[in-house]
């Protein structure tokens, strides 16, 4: 897994609540049987139209915004369990999502795949939307060592919370496989004198 | 001693250690897999040649890509056969039994292991699905993983994990006729919001859940990571242990009556406190439909859409191309589908041909009946339920995920409405373009006979 540090970038807002895994990825494209490829289809059905024509209307596709950060409206990643989405979004490009709160299951999917999740107060993401609307320049910076999200030039920022053990994994590019081998004896003796 | 939740005795006891500030160790006794979800985790080990820790611990099924006709014949599409023949390689060179397309134990995985009593009372359980909270009907721990934990637990059998917090809904009373445990649900999600549940595990209970079948607890439960819940649970009790007793992989003998025993210490201790409560009264609660783009968006079938004034809610409505205010009774429906992890248990059919019986389908409808597993399909046929949907125009297919999700052929087409008894009413999940309105299966049932939505409480005996 990638290492994650600190991040500067110019970001994409997606203004809407309750994206699902579904908008995400759609199903039609989960035959795959590797991660590749599922960037090229990252909100698909939003970004074309029905006749396959690009889809202007949508902010991946207005040249205004661009950039490594998605900022995104309240439950985002509800639904399916599907990792194909934390892969479809690390694969178009992203490699931090601010949302106001996450769905459980895509958050852990996230951390897995090196994609950082930055939950933030309503307030928080109201003022970022704001300001990304006023200029689409607008530089975010998150550093995950301080746990800190800036605009920067701006007197807003805030704090966000993290698991301390995703933390040391996202920070070394460990994952939980590593973690769960070395502990194989554990696992071992615990079969051994299941209670149940 | 300190008083326990159901959900806190199961877990406690599958802790294997705790890591100071951080998750704990997750002991899993049943893994769960299939064929989108799994490929890339059996790469990752190969990739790191690490072997698969406990295979006799892992049951895998082919549903989610499959073809629900034809069954017997090569899947035409390329890539879901490449899928489907992946599944078969990974499990024959790992020793994991696999019940595959055309087998008697084939089927919805969510319908397959409760019904060959691999769900068991006081066990954990995952798969890489997010409907795994329907086993938690049974008093189990079950929850979804994505593919990188499919991989985990394929490594050490274990998962690590936050404890989620504990969450219980109440619904006491007596439900009106014609409301299945699928609009029990349909109500909670649309009283409580698609992410009320987020970071919690939820427990069930009340008469209402007491006085359920087993099939009517897995629809409830099911349904729970449709208001965020990670899972559902129900305390098991006699109706819990006489589905599971003789099922093919239930404990027998001995066996049986000392896991009996253990489950019958797993109801939540009296006074046991959980972080959250809701309580509901069966009364209120009437046949239900979605209107809208998330499983929250509900109302009962008689009401009208709600005013409301944002631009999620807007865009929604946009995409139903529904307006605010306006009832659905009489909308014209041409789509309707019976089945997937929900609704396409026995119960579910049992319904549908109660009230179709007599009845023919309107001509204007096409209409799927997707049997949640080959057993399933079989007690159809068995109890005389395929002649009655045969003489009304219905249409019976062969068992798998179907038009839940669309990754078959079984598609939904542009702008067409589906009165579908499936989980998930998003934007174009049947097919793109798509428009799915939830509901119980005598509500689809209802709507295939007349063409449109009805006021279906006006139309029981």
């Amino acid at each position: 897994m990638e290492k994650f540090t600190t991040l500067k970038s110019t970001t994409i807002p997606l203004n809407i609540e309750n994206v699902d895994t579904d908008q995400i990825i759609p199903a039609r494209f989960l035959k795959a049987t590797d991660k590749k490829g599922f960037g090229d289809n990252v909100f698909r059905d939003w970004r074309y139209n029905k006749d396959g024509s690009v889809n202007t209307g949508f902010v991946l596709n207005d040249s205004r915004f661009s950039g490594s950060i998605l900022v995104a409206g309240n439950n985002f990643g509800c639904g399916s369990s599907r990792e194909h989405a934390a892969w479809a979004i690390v694969g178009y490009g992203f490699k931090v999502v601010v949302s106001s709160f996450f769905a459980d299951i895509f958050k852990g999917n996230a951390l897995n795949n090196g994609l950082l999740p930055v939950q933030v107060s309503e307030q928080f993401l109201s003022d970022l939307f704001n300001e990304i609307a006023s200029n689409p320049q607008t530089l975010v910076e998150v550093n995950l060592e301080d746990q800190v999200i800036s605009v920067e030039g701006k007197d807003l920022s805030e704090k966000f919370e993290i698991d301390a053990y995703k933390k040391t994994c996202l920070i070394n590019g460990y994952d939980d496989i590593d973690y769960l081998i070395n502990n194989k004896e554990l696992i071992e003796a615990f079969e051994a004198q299941k209670t149940y | 001693m300190s008083k326990k939740t159901l959900f806190d005795k199961v877990w406690d006891s599958h802790v294997v250690s705790s890591i100071e500030n951080g998750p704990q160790i997750l002991y899993i006794d049943r893994h769960l897999i299939h064929e989108v979800t799994s490929p890339q985790a059996f790469n990752e080990l190969e990739n790191r040649g690490i072997p698969i820790f406990r295979p006799n611990q892992i049951v895998a099924t082919a549903d989610h890509n499959t073809p629900t006709l034809n069954q017997d014949q090569p899947i035409k599409d390329t890539l879901s056969r490449k899928q489907l023949e992946q599944l078969s390689e990974n499990c024959k060179k790992n020793n994991i039994t696999l019940y595959e397309l055309g087998h008697k134990y084939n089927g919805i995985v969510h319908v397959m292991a409760p019904e060959l009593g691999i769900t068991q009372p006081g066990i954990t359980m995952v798969c890489g699905d997010s409907h795994t909270s329907t086993h938690g009907a049974f008093g189990a721990i079950a929850f979804g993983i994505g593919t990188s934990q499919v991989a985990q637990v394929f490594a050490s059998q274990c998962l690590l994990l936050k404890k989620p917090k504990s969450l219980r809904v109440i619904v006491n009373g007596k439900l009106k006729k014609g409301v299945l445990p699928k609009d029990v649900i349909l109500y909670i999600i649309s009283k409580l919001g698609t992410n009320s549940g987020t970071g919690y595990f939820c427990e069930y209970a009340g008469s209402v859940f007491e006085n359920m079948s087993m099939e009517g607890r897995m629809t409830v439960c099911n349904m729970s990571i449709e208001m965020g819940a990670r899972g559902g649970m129900i305390a098991p009790d006699e109706t819990t242990f006489e589905y599971i007793k003789e099922r093919e992989f239930a404990p027998k003998g001995e066996d049986f009556e000392k896991q009996l025993a253990y489950w019958k210490t797993l109801p939540s201790d009296e006074g046991a406190v959980f972080d959250k409560e809701y309580t509901f009264e069966a009364g209120d609660i009437e046949p239900m439909v979605t209107y809208g783009t998330n499983p929250g968006m509900g109302i009962k079938i008689t009401e009208s859409i709600p005013l409301e004034d944002n631009a999620s809610f807007q865009k929604s409505l946009k995409y139903m191309d529904f307006k605010a205010g306006e009832r659905l009774i009489d909308k014209p429906i041409n789509y309707v589908f019976i089945g997937s992890c929900t609704n396409s248990r026995i119960e579910d059919f049992r319904v549908a041909a109660n009230y179709i019986k007599g009845k023919q389908k309107a001509e204007n409808v096409t209409a799927w009946l997707v049997p949640g597993s080959k057993q399933v399909e079989a007690q159809i046929i068995a109890e005389g339920l395929k002649d009655i949907f045969d003489e009304a125009g219905f249409e019976l297919r062969q068992p798998g995920c179907s038009a839940c999700l669309a990754m078959n052929d079984d598609k939904i087409p542009q702008g067409e409405y589906c009165v579908s008894t499936s989980n998930r009413n998003f934007e174009g999940r049947q097919g793109q373009g798509s428009r799915t309105i939830l509901a119980s299966p005598l509500v689809a049932a209802a709507t295939a006979v007349e063409g449109k939505i009805i006021d279906i409480t006006k139309h029981l005996n």
